[in-house]
């Protein structure tokens, strides 16, 4: 029991700070711009490709710098041709750009890498158990990936607190308006901000790549958990979008070591008075609980759990 | 395939007005060809064209030339029916899918009802791959005929392997939750409680299709319950993913599986390093075939560069040949009548039959599992360098099964 | 507008839906009027969401689905207890059933609109859709419900066994919903929802509650939503949970949006364009689904209205009539649309060609009917030339489409009202 305790926390804050690499990307983005970006997953994917192919030819540790830096680029650009041109006509023409954008990219990424996983592998120098724990080996390649997340939170916490950049930023969070009429080039900040957003998926995609699989489905399969995480948290809040997404993480994952069903609790005869729902398991449902949550903090508290504003 | 489709755009507008169809003998294939699905529905459609081209290049069947409709379903039961439908206005006397068995229900559904409603517009389903027991059962009708082995006789041939292992102690079982997970982890339990009552099952997990991005915590699971031996009907990413979070926890037990073999699968047992653990069942093993197989097999890899996944799309094509010969037309009741029943040596030279009963071939079925292969051996998968190794082989009667079905023949 | 301008759009409507399945007689091609038409009520139904209301979900489909698999084991029942309900009725079932989810999903979904309403409508999409895969009983699993239509009671000697007679079946349905989900647009309710979707502040001033409003709005976008469904139940006999997931909600967003949300025959357009490219694009191109989202962003970045909303535009000049106007820009400029146009279909399947397909089937391929070797420079240069020329063809020639458009509004504003 122990033992699954261990290492469902361990498994259960690696996932999270995935989640949060993420989600602090598509907090910023949203908080600033207001769009609530679909195709952020996709970010993460490309740089998972991006660094796959860049790793297969001179490295990975390469990779790990020139991977997302590309997938911001490709992200600022983004912003620049397509975004800035929907911006005028609103928020829903915005995230329905973004929607679509998702879709584009997943069928650009089958066709060039094809539609089975790639072999995107932990580089030889990262590929060795980190400790063993009452028999169960733990990989020292999610150890590293523990450490940029843990590292990336805390260059992100620097940036916004201790420089100008950061002051802009987090001021635009919350008075927009006021920024740009204390003349800043808030279009030249929004098209940064969406840059770097893409680029901390990016990053993301490029560790998270060898560990979870390289395959095409890979944004779609987080696209909607990464949502939930930020609403959950509260929208444009970051200390928000930290919290669900260890909470999620969690969660999903100790979810997973619970075996108990309706079955279990009210004796068999659940099953007669609760048809199929008397017999699933939690561990079942596990990875429908953060939909479950997402309504469910939606209802009570419409900000999320630390967020002050709606829309 | 653009050609193909090209040619299935000019038969449909010629096939509006003319009776042009007469001149072909069109085998439908309905699978994804787009999407995720794709990649396996691809390499089927290949499978299909190529057995097509040999038999034509021969003389085709009765003086007609087989020709292969590529079309799209999205893995979608709803589409599904749309093409097939599609496939009938283009003269199709067959339709054949094996990607899904929620497509497999709908076709074989759609052929009765179709051919009630339009008895001179009659179709067969042929059924390559959908496993569902329930087609051959409850399901069964006359005009679904089914090569691959359903999931029950799978489980039947696998437990009949596992009952010899005296090293299998503790069992813990591992699939998707839907309604092919449901039967194989079923099976596991019934079949083992017969055969093993010595066997423990430690553990007996459904997790959702396809949403796991990392199994990790179900590995826990696995190693904490003390299993030696993993028994999972997981597919596509789940099987990946599964093996290489088993490989990252340093989780030693022996797995039989149904789809490792699928794409992908070898190279993330490649990439997990655990060689000859992972076992399959399957009704052919690249490097045991014989001679003449194996020459079909060169010639296929040469071309399209990947394995001969399909011998019983050997077996249904060779077998349809022979009963439209044996009929002397391709009228779909006349071909019906003549394959129920049929017996044929298979790819792997052994000999199957299409049973009367219920339309389910039978053939050997084969235990293998992948790792290094031995010097001399031909053929390894995906690249890797590692093949399929022969364990064990189950004689098709010995994976016979009783049926429910009450088969209703036209008059 | 005399009375009679007011009915000619419903009768050529009618006499379109009567007389289609006679001109395409084809079995596909039946079997495609019928999913257009169940369709279209589906789409509208999610305008009344997006277009009327503003609200824009990501889980309509719940709503589609579930009436769907009411309608499906209501028939199933209906059989087997050989009741004298003929098929006809059905599909007022899986309205019902729409209704009743749109009841429970709205109250708690609609207390908010914007992002709010968005997310938990695609939370509540998810978990519909994965709960589906659990409730195996009544969702049948990955199999799905069947069912077989002409086993109900006879319908005045109708079985609808035929293809033909369902589709007149749907038909009739889509008409008169039609007509029902127009008619509420032109209720005070229908204009409270605008209201609502302009201003919701303002609405509460006059005294209507904008959640009341939501709420009212999405119950009956559900309700015609099961409609639709109920029709799919009975076209094609089967239900499974593919029919409640997000591929169906975006599908019916793209219809949506595609068509045009703003105005009230946008969806119609949509619904029939995209079945029809759903069903045929396939045939032509592995890359379907690419054309799919660059078809979506392109609308998204150059026509928000969507079609019709583009169409819409020249309305007023056609009243005016100085839509003649506009007609030689428009002739000037289709050339070097259509060029860039040819040249970026070109560049996508040669791309395709190259990347998914030439490994296994070699460099030979056609695209239009034309055959060439994707490995050869040539068709690239040819592809990259008509991208490319077309796109700056049509930076010079735009300004005449700007120059025509004010000449005609200038002309426009001289006429007397």
């Amino acid at each position: 029991m122990l033992e699954i305790i261990t290492f469902s926390t361990l498994n259960g804050v690696l996932y999270g700070m995935v989640l949060f690499m993420l989600a602090s990307g598509l907090t910023l983005i949203f908080s600033m711009m207001g769009v609530l970006n679909f195709a952020h997953a996709s970010f993460y994917m490309l740089g998972a490709y991006f660094g796959f192919e860049i790793s297969r030819r001179i490295g990975f540790w390469p990779a790990l710098i020139v991977a997302p830096i590309l997938v911001g680029i490709v992200g600022a650009l983004v912003e620049r041709f397509g975004l800035r041109r929907v911006h005028k006509f609103g928020h829903v023409p915005e995230l329905l750009f973004t929607f679509g954008l998702a879709f584009v990219i997943e069928e650009v990424v089958q066709m060039i890498w094809g539609k089975l996983p790639v072999d995107y592998r932990v580089p030889p120098s990262l590929d060795f158990t980190a400790f063993r724990l009452f028999d169960t080996t733990y990989p020292a390649y999610k150890m590293f990936m523990l450490a940029i997340a843990i590292g990336m939170f805390v260059a992100l916490l620097v940036v916004l607190n201790k420089t100008r950049v950061g002051l802009i930023i987090q001021a635009s969070l919350t008075h927009p308006n006021t920024v740009a009429m204390l003349g800043h080039d808030v279009p030249t900040i929004f098209m940064a901000v969406f840059g770097a957003g893409s680029a901390l998926a990016g990053l993301a995609g490029v560790i998270a790549g060898p560990a979870f699989v390289t395959q095409p489905a890979m944004a779609a399969l987080l696209g909607p958990i990464l949502f939930v995480v930020i609403v959950v948290g509260g929208l444009g809040s970051l200390g928000g979008a930290f919290a669900a997404s260890l909470l999620i993480g969690l969660v999903q994952t100790f979810a997973v070591a619970i075996n108990g069903s309706l079955a279990d609790i009210f004796g068999a005869s659940a099953a007669d008075w609760f048809g199929d729902l008397g017999t699933v398991t939690v561990a079942q449902i596990a990875p429908i609980i953060p939909y479950f949550l997402l309504v469910l903090v939606l209802i009570i508290k419409p900000t999320g759990l630390f967020g002050t504003r709606e829309t | 395939m653009r050609r193909a489709l090209a040619s299935s755009f000019i038969a449909l507008s010629v096939a509006m007005g003319s009776a042009y169809a007469a001149d072909t003998i069109k085998i439908a294939y309905i699978d994804p060809l787009s999407g995720g699905g794709a990649s396996v529905g691809e390499v089927g459609l290949k499978h299909f064209q190529w057995l097509a081209e040999q038999i034509n290049a021969s003389g085709g069947v009765i003086g007609k030339k087989l020709e292969i409709l590529g079309l799209d379903n999205k893995t979608n039961p709803q589409e599904s029916l749309v093409q097939a439908q599609k496939a009938i206005d283009q003269g199709a006397h067959f339709l054949t899918q094996g990607n899904g068995s929620s497509v497999g229900a709908a076709l074989t559904d759609f052929a009765v009802k179709n051919n009630d409603r339009n008895p001179d517009k009659q179709v067969l389903y042929l059924n390559y791959a959908a496993v569902d027991p329930v087609l051959t059962n409850d399901k069964c009708n006359f005009w679904h005929f089914r090569w691959d082995a359903n999931s029950d006789i799978k489980m039947q041939a696998l437990t009949n392997y596992m009952k010899d292992k005296p090293n299998i102690k503790k069992v813990y079982l591992i699939n998707q939750d839907y309604s092919f997970g449901e039967s194989v982890r079923t099976e596991a339990r019934k079949m083992l409680k017969a055969k093993r009552p010595d066997v423990q099952i430690v553990g007996d997990e459904k997790h959702p299709l396809l949403k796991i991005t990392d199994f990790a915590p179900y590995v826990a699971k696995i190693k904490a319950s003390g299993a030696d031996t993993v028994i999972t009907g997981n597919w596509g990413q789940d099987i990946a993913l599964l093996l290489k979070a088993a490989a990252d926890a340093g989780l030693q037990v022996d797995w039989y599986t149904y789809y490792a073999g699928g794409a992908g699968g070898p190279t993330a047992i490649k990439q997990s390093n655990i060689p000859d653990r992972v076992f399959a069942i399957v009704e052919g093993v690249p490097n045991d075939e014989p001679a003449e197989t194996q020459k079909i097999e060169q010639e296929f890899r040469t071309k399209y560069g990947t394995t001969f996944w399909y011998p019983r799309v050997y077996n249904e094509v060779y077998m349809l040949a022979q009963a439209i010969k044996d009929a002397n037309s391709d009228e779909p009741k006349a071909v019906a009548a003549k394959l129920e029943g049929m017996k044929f040596k298979t790819f792997m030279g052994g000999e199957g039959y299409m049973r009367k009963d219920d339309h389910q071939f039978f053939q050997d079925m084969y235990i293998a599992n992948l790792g290094p292969l031995p010097a001399g051996a031909k053929f390894d998968e995906e690249g890797t360098g590692w093949g399929w190794k022969t364990q064990g082989v189950v004689k098709a009667k010995d994976t016979e099964l009783p049926t429910t079905c009450k088969m209703d023949r036209p008059s | 507008m005399s009375a009679l301008g007011k009915i000619a759009p419903w009768i050529i409507l009618a006499i379109l839906l009567a007389v289609a399945p006679l001109v395409f007689t084809s079995g596909t091609s039946r079997t495609m009027l019928s999913i257009m038409a169940l369709s279209i009520i589906f789409a509208l139904s999610y305008n009344m969401l997006l277009g009327q209301t503003g609200l824009l979900s990501f889980g309509h489909a719940v709503y589609y689905g579930l009436g769907g698999f009411v309608a499906i084991h209501a028939m199933n029942t209906v059989i087997r207890n050989k009741y004298a309900i003929p098929l006809p009725v059905i599909p007022l079932i899986g309205g019902a059933a729409g209704l009743f989810f749109g009841i429970v999903f709205g109250s708690v979904s609609t207390r908010r609109a914007g992002t709010v309403f968005s997310m938990i409508s695609l939370g509540l999409g998810e978990l519909v859709a994965s709960s589906a895969l659990i409730l195996r009983t009544f969702f049948g699993g990955e199999e799905g419900i069947t069912t077989n239509r002409s086993r109900l009671a006879p319908f005045f000697g109708y079985k609808f066994g035929p293809q033909i007679e369902v589709y007149y079946l749907i038909a009739c349905w889509c008409f008169v919903c039609i007509l029902l989900m127009y008619a509420i647009t032109r209720t005070p309710f229908g204009r409270m929802c605008n209201a609502v979707r302009e201003n919701p502040e303002r609405a509460e001033f006059v005294g209507y509650s904008a959640r009341m409003v939501r709420f009212i709005a999405f119950s009956l976008a559900g309700l015609f939503a099961g409609i639709a469904g109920g029709l799919a139940a009975l076209n094609f006999e089967i239900m499974n949970t593919q029919s409640i997931g997000a591929v169906q909600s975006g599908l019916v967003l793209l219809m949506t949006f595609v068509g045009g949300a703003g105005v009230f025959f946008g969806p119609i357009i949509g619904a029939v364009l995209i079945t029809f490219l759903q069903i045929t694009l396939s045939d032509v191109t592995g890359a379907w689904q690419l054309y799919f989202g660059l078809m979506f962003i392109l609308v998204v970045m150059y026509s928000p209205g969507g079609i019709a909303g583009w169409l819409a535009l020249h309305e007023p000049l056609y009243r005016g009539r100085q839509l003649g106007r506009l007609i030689p820009a428009y002739l000037i400029n289709a050339v070097p649309l259509v060029v860039m146009i040819v040249g970026g279909i070109l560049l996508i399947e040669l791309a395709d060609w190259i990347l998914v397909k030439a490994e296994t089937e070699g460099p030979g391929m056609s695209v239009f009917g034309i055959v060439m070797n994707s490995n050869s420079i040539v068709p690239w240069i040819i592809a990259i030339i008509l991208f490319f020329g077309g796109a700056f063809a049509l930076r010079a020639t735009w300004p005449r489409v700007q120059d025509a458009w004010g000449v005609a509004l200038a002309r426009l504003r001289e006429q007397p009202a």
